[in-house]
């Protein structure tokens, strides 16, 4: 698979994707 | 009131304007030079010796200390709060905490990996050509990754306080 840090909409998607993990991950901590 | 005045006022304009001056050169390496000097590499003959030689260094050097500058203004806003945001102690410190942590990875980034790495592919200081082929690899993944991390970081910033965060977080 290639890394999507390569292109800079890969590296955008990525990042896009991480948000979301870590927001779900941050209500939880949250206990929301 | 007065403290409150510079740490959380001043503090806050502070460190929003060197966080828009470092993600603002961090965005200019990533969408604007790294294409561009592929473009000069491939004229004929090669026209990208001014933006290595004369714009690159000079972004370097704002974009290193604005990322200095921006976590030191937001350890200012956090005051003694600091502990409770990077270790989660309190929910409402969550959201900035993760907003911190990724800030510092963007930090150690700039100044562990990227800044030492531009330094060799710029010829700041002396490399051989295989060197300064790795250093440019590494250098560029670097910034890719803070890229990516400044996308949730950004994010985690704004949710953190006010009205964004009950509206986010509840």
């Amino acid at each position: 698979m290639k890394n999507p840090l390569e292109s800079l909409w890969g590296t955008v998607i990525a990042g896009v994707l991480l948000t979301a993990v870590l927001y779900f991950l941050a209500r939880k901590i949250m206990g929301g | 009131m007065t403290g409150d005045f510079i740490q959380l006022g001043i503090g806050r304009w502070l460190h929003i304007g060197a966080g828009v001056m470092w993600v603002g050169m961090l965005y200019y390496f990533n969408f604007v030079q790294v294409d561009a000097l592929k473009a000069a590499a491939a004229d004929t003959p090669p026209s990208g010796a001014g933006i290595t030689r004369h714009v690159a260094p000079r972004a370097l050097l704002f974009f290193r200390w604005a990322a200095l500058a921006t976590v030191l203004f937001g350890f200012m806003l956090l005051g003694g709060k600091a502990d409770e945001a990077l270790l989660f102690k309190e929910k409402a410190y969550v959201p900035i905490g993760v907003g911190a942590w990724l800030g510092l990875i963007m930090l150690f980034n700039v100044w562990v990996l990227i800044w030492p790495n531009q330094k060799k592919a710029l010829g700041i200081v002396p490399a051989t050509d295989d060197e300064k082929n790795r250093a440019r690899r590494a250098a560029f993944i670097a910034s890719r990754t803070n890229v990516m991390l400044s996308i949730p970081m950004l994010f985690f910033m704004v949710a953190s306080g006010g009205l964004f965060r009950t509206a986010m977080f509840g």
